[in-house]
């Protein structure tokens, strides 16, 4: 029986993982040492936050422009409310689809209600990939749009965590 | 970038075991050794092909508000309104989009009132109204960019 973190050194911990994890071989026990708490005290406070979904992963975020990502399409359709559920489960789980929302419309300015993230290294590419998945799906009749991103001015994540991003944080 | 930061980079987005020496097990899949795959995580971090490595924490389920929202700025004025929402610390992301609706940004706050108290705050300083698109539904999120 591990006994577990004090609420203060769960806030430290936390707090300690903003910047994310140590980059060394025993990552916990740095952790551990810095919060003052045992190094299985630290690892079974992340396993719990892992079972209660507060995170999936110890995992990174990629500058997905430096790596050749630069074109990033928002594909927003106008979907009828009685379908959207459904279409927005089976484009949320098409290949290259990497995130699928949906959000309300704000008429007369805005009637699209899906939001599809795609993003490839080629814009033609995935104007191409979008319209299979279109085609695939018998969407094209649908009213709607490729947003493409021309710049990205400011990407951090917020002050909760990393992005979206993004992701975190993709609102 | 070599072969072996392409696999470290396609093997940590699978995420990392959470164990006491996880770059045992991370190394061995990669047939490599820990420091030397330490040594590379560190590097792309370095050089910003990585902007962060660790637990990614699900914000929402943390407490906050958080929303998608867009701007239709004019031409001229582009520059200025970027820098503007930039200088707040609840604005996450901003992007530049090819549509009318040309500035794309997401707010994170701590809570409902201030994400209302962001939103008009970015009115009154730019005066644009803003298109507020909170998601209603999450259908999937999974960013994998095999590299």
């Amino acid at each position: 029986m591990i006994t577990p973190l004090s609420h203060e050194q769960m806030l430290d911990l936390r707090q300690c993982l903003e910047s994310g994890l140590p980059i060394v071989a025993r990552p916990y026990d740095d952790l551990a040492e810095r919060i003052g708490a045992h190094h299985d005290q630290v690892l079974q406070q992340m396993q719990q936050w892992h079972d209660q979904g507060l995170f999936r992963r110890v995992g990174l975020v990629l500058n997905h422009r430096a790596l050749g990502y630069v074109a990033n399409a928002m594909l927003v359709l106008d979907v009828p409310d009685a379908l959207v559920d459904e279409v927005g489960q089976r484009l949320g789980r098409a290949p290259g689809v990497n995130l699928c929302y949906q959000r309300p419309r704000r008429l007369p300015q805005w009637r699209y209600n899906l939001f599809c993230m795609v993003h490839g290294r080629e814009r033609s590419a995935v104007e191409a990939q979008i319209q299979a998945l279109l085609d695939q799906h018998m969407l094209s009749d649908l009213p709607y749009q490729l947003l493409f991103s021309t710049r990205a001015f400011k990407q951090c994540g917020g002050r909760f965590a990393p992005p979206p991003s993004q992701v975190w944080a993709h609102g | 970038m070599d072969d072996l930061d392409r696999r470290l980079i396609n093997r940590l987005q699978l995420g990392l075991p959470l164990v006491r020496e996880p770059w045992q097990q991370i190394a061995q899949e990669l047939h490599s050794r820990p420091c030397e795959v330490l040594d590379r995580l560190h590097d792309l971090l370095e050089d910003g092909v990585l902007t962060r490595f660790g637990p990614m924490f699900d914000i929402e389920r943390l407490g906050g508000a958080f929303t998608l929202a867009a701007l239709a700025v004019p031409e001229a004025r582009f520059d200025a309104v970027a820098e503007q929402l930039n200088a707040l610390p609840q604005v996450a992301h901003n992007y530049r989009r090819d549509h009318r609706w040309n500035m794309w940004f997401v707010l994170a706050c701590a809570t409902e009132a201030e994400l209302a108290a962001t939103l008009s705050r970015i009115e009154a300083l730019t005066g644009l109204a803003v298109l507020n698109l909170p998601k209603e539904q999450t259908y999937h999120v999974g960013l994998y960019f095999p590299v």
